[in-house]
């Protein structure tokens, strides 16, 4: 097994207050990882490190090997990284599937010669992006909504546009960010079998969600976090009988 | 040559409190309501036209001087309730051409009622220059630092020490906490803009001696005071102070040795350089991206 | 087949071309051409503008500075130096292209205010030099620009032209011109726009940090419709300096990039037909307020207000969606 995200000694200090401190876990190809914890313990934080939306105080964060502290998202994207958020970031100004096609961003080779002429070079592209653009709307269980402005869409149909979106990228290690969240028992009971379907196509996962249930029954590995520091990191079976995490909280 | 520099600094530093004046009213009313208020020149325009019209009627100056500044302070209230309030989701490109229609149709009624000439506002005591160091200093340049210095104060004083004060801060700070706790945030709003439209036209009529006033003065003002209150960060009461000074001293020095046409392209040379190095200008406040 | 037209998604070029064409059938005093293709020229600039503002959501309160020196670059260029007026105003659109990207690097990354800010800056310094060069430019007083020509041809408002056995006086041929231009100014704008370069545009407008996620690189796309406005705005600028064969530094002031920028806001940002029904409407304000002349200014900042209170989204955007919910229920559709 590679590693796909390695993590060490990572900080992150707001104005002093340290919402993340001395993190070391590491991610290997293909697994579901989780991170869990309390609100406030600085999982979104973390997400926000990995993806390039902050820069750490200290520490290091390797990507497939390299070294990726301080890189742009969208360099990080050229890297087969991809996110979803926990406050759903859709562009309402466009069709469901075109925010899908927006995905595709980074496969598409067409310039600004090609699209102010809208030379078929460019038509053959298109095409084929917004035939696989549907092809993932159809797999995340939003094909009915093709046609669709994204601002007419309800909250869960968009939490799976939103997963689709990334998808679209080819990604090699996707971040979902409180994936359940608002979602009802149907919807989170498709929300588990997609994701258990994007690992079985060998696209790594990361998961940040509250919802035990969903967590403990897909996670190959889990990350619980407290207070920005790592209380424990094992299978589901080992974080259940940790007598730390217990503690944390059931104990308060 | 040193009475020289301390001319072009004197000059400077007497139009740098009027933008520093300019710049304030910016910053009250962004603080209080995230709007770039592109009609604050105006309410010069209306402290030193009103004066000159309140005068001509036969008003002493001192209470033409009043009679203006109040109603430079009902334009910005009116300004809020009728301009800003009915437009509450607006984006900032919208807010902004609000904000420059209004200065458009304020400089359109002033031309209406008042006409297209110059007017000259007698200096508050007398014209007799003051020699200091081999340079001239105009006496009505101690009333603009004098007021602009008194001014200052007050804000301080009204900001931290005054309830209202308070509430305006709370409410730039926080809106719904604001409301949480019982401030009315319309009034506050209405506060604000009052005023930043009680500085402008003050600073409008104090400067108006050395400047000479007609209609069309404010967008130029405005512009000014724009700048001023980016480079020193919007949002921030030092920077708007420091940024105006700056300007001012910047712009009279390049008038008097480099070049009197280009001074105006200096004040927005020196505003994009700022901004390219430091793009929340220099007192500016870093937010982190929530995501 | 109507439907099929209601869905294509250059239908309403069609609608334009046809309006374009049947007016100057309309219409006969000369001084009509001239207001008309005035504003086909303005039109034009502003679906430039439309794909920074309305499309990427970036502002500009100074792209009249990037207007003037396309103008003025071509008025100096084929009058003090004798260039071509193609090649002068092939040239100037890339100099204009190139001071657009060397200034919006660093001033795109700024946001909402700084960034009107910047350009507004910009835009003064631009206004600046020309009023101040006045041995090239003329300063306040402006200066004469030769008529344009190509391989000899002139192109004058005085001219007499035959075009398939018909006459043509010059004010009329300038008109043809200048709609040529527009429809194809507008064409180039929705190709972008339909395009994944202009879906990589809009995203930034709808999610900035969506955008960032997928790997669109918001810096180089934000400088690119910078750039590519500012290059609109250069060509038109040089077109309408030929046109009108006497130009003022008021084309790139402050005031003129505030009318741009009104244009794109008041008809209906992120729609071409918008924009240019902004740009009609401006232009022809003047003409409806000639009896008013005192009260022109203050008219014209009460419509600004007015409109941007009561339409945020402009006439053209409102009235579709007024005539659609009409539509809607004439036909008994579920309105």
């Amino acid at each position: 097994m590679t590693v796909m995200i390695d993590v060490k000694g990572l900080d992150k200090e707001f104005g002093g207050v340290h919402a993340i401190e001395g993190l070391e876990f590491s991610v290997e190809q293909g697994q579901i990882y989780s991170v869990i914890g309390p609100n406030g313990a600085g999982k979104t934080t973390l997400f926000n490190l990995i993806t390039g939306f902050y820069t750490p105080t200290r520490g290091e964060i390797t990507l497939n090997g390299e070294s990726v502290v301080g890189m742009d998202p969208n360099r990080l994207a050229e890297r087969g990284m991809c996110r979803t958020f926990q406050q759903m970031q859709i562009c309402m100004n466009m069709t469901a599937l075109e925010n899908v096609m927006l995905g595709r961003h980074l496969k598409i080779r067409s310039n600004l010669f090609t699209s102010m002429f809208r030379l078929p070079s460019l038509l053959r592209e298109e095409k084929a992006c917004r035939e696989r653009s549907k092809e993932l709307m159809a797999f995340v269980g939003c094909g009915e909504y093709i046609n669709t402005e994204a601002s007419a869409m309800s909250y869960g149909a968009l939490k799976r546009l939103e997963i689709a979106r990334a998808l679209a990228a080819d990604p090699k290690i996707l971040l979902l960010d409180e994936p359940a969240a608002g979602l009802n028992g149907t919807e989170t009971a498709e929300l588990e079998e997609l994701i258990r379907k994007v690992a079985e196509q060998g696209v790594t996962v990361m998961l940040v969600e509250h919802d035990m249930k969903l967590v403990m029954g897909i996670s190959d590995r889990l990350l619980v976090i407290n207070y920005g520091r790592k209380l424990a990191e094992g299978t589901p079976e080992e974080i259940r009988n940790n007598p730390d995490v217990i503690a944390a909280y059931l104990g308060g | 040559m040193f009475s020289e520099f301390l001319q072009y600094l004197f000059t400077g530093i007497t139009i740098g409190a009027t933008y520093a004046l300019v710049a304030l009213g910016f910053t009250i009313i962004y603080n209080a309501s995230h709007v770039i208020n592109f009609a604050q020149g105006e309410f010069l325009m209306i402290g030193g036209m009103g004066t000159v019209a309140f005068m001509g009627l036969g008003i002493p100056m001192f209470f033409a001087i009043i009679l203006a500044v109040l109603l430079a302070c009902l334009v910005g209230i009116a300004l809020q309730r009728l301009a800003i309030a009915p437009a509450k989701n607006a984006d900032v490109v919208t807010l902004i051409i609000i904000t420059i229609g209004a200065s458009i149709f304020i400089r359109g009624i002033a031309q209406v009622v008042w006409g297209k000439d110059y007017h000259v506002v007698p200096p508050f005591s007398g014209d007799e220059p003051i020699r200091l160091g081999g340079a001239v200093l105009n006496s009505q340049s101690l009333w603009v630092l004098g007021i602009g210095a008194v001014l200052v104060i007050a804000l301080i004083l009204f900001f931290t020490r005054t309830l209202i004060g308070r509430a305006i801060l709370g409410t730039s700070m926080n809106k719904l906490a604001a409301q949480l706790v019982g401030v009315k945030t319309q009034m506050v709003l209405m506060l604000a803009f009052g005023l930043s439209a009680l500085l402008g036209s003050v600073a409008g009529v104090t400067v108006a001696p050395i400047t000479f006033t007609a209609y069309d003065i404010g967008i130029l003002l405005a512009l000014k005071g724009f700048v001023a209150a980016a480079m020193g960060g919007l949002g921030s009461g030092l920077g708007a102070v420091v940024g105006g000074i700056l300007l001012g001293v910047v712009e009279a020095m390049t008038a008097g040795y480099i070049s009197s046409e280009y001074k105006d392209a200096v004040a927005f040379s020196m505003i994009l350089l700022v901004l390219f190095f430091m793009p929340r200008g220099l007192f500016g406040g870093r937010t982190v991206e929530r995501v | 087949m109507f439907d099929r037209f209601l869905e294509w998604r250059m239908n309403y070029v069609l609608v334009l071309a046809i309006i374009v064409f049947v007016i100057p059938l309309l219409m006969e005093n000369p001084f009509y051409f001239d207001l008309a293709t005035q504003i086909l020229i303005i039109a034009a600039t502003v679906v430039g503008l439309n794909l920074l503002v309305g499309y990427a959501g970036q502002i500009s309160l100074g792209h009249a500075g990037f207007y003037g020196m396309g103008a003025y670059f071509s008025a100096v260029a084929t009058s003090a130096y004798n260039w071509p007026p193609l090649l002068a105003l092939i040239v100037a659109a890339a100099v204009v292209g190139l001071v657009a990207w060397v200034v919006g690097r660093p001033i795109l990354k700024l946001k909402g205010h700084y960034l009107s800010m910047a350009t507004l800056a910009v835009g003064f310094i631009i206004a600046i030099i020309i009023n101040n060069e006045s041995q090239l430019t003329g300063g306040p007083d402006g200066m004469v620009v030769p008529p344009f020509s190509l391989f000899g041809w002139e192109l004058s408002t005085f001219g007499l032209y035959s075009l398939l056995g018909l006459e043509i006086p010059g004010h009329v041929a300038w008109y043809l011109v200048a709609g040529v231009l527009l429809l194809v100014a507008v064409i180039i704008a929705q190709n972008l726009i339909d395009s994944p370069l202009g879906r990589a545009l809009r995203s930034i407008h709808g999610s900035e940090i969506a955008a960032r996620t997928v790997g669109v690189d918001t810096a180089r796309y934000k400088s690119m419709v910078f750039v590519i406005s500012a290059v609109y705005a250069s060509i038109m600028g040089s077109v309408f300096a030929h046109f009108t064969g006497f130009i003022t530094p008021a084309i790139a002031g402050f005031d003129y990039s505030i009318v741009l920028i009104t244009m794109v806001v008041l008809g209906g940002m992120a729609s071409p037909m918008g924009v240019i029904l902004g740009a009609v409407v401006l232009k022809l304000l003047p003409q409806f307020l000639a009896g008013f002349q005192e009260y022109e200014t203050a008219i014209f900042g009460f419509i600004l207000m007015a409109t941007m209170i009561f339409m945020p989204k402009g006439f053209y955007p409102t009235a579709m969606n007024a005539i659609r919910n009409k539509l809607g229920k004439s036909s008994g559709g579920k309105a």
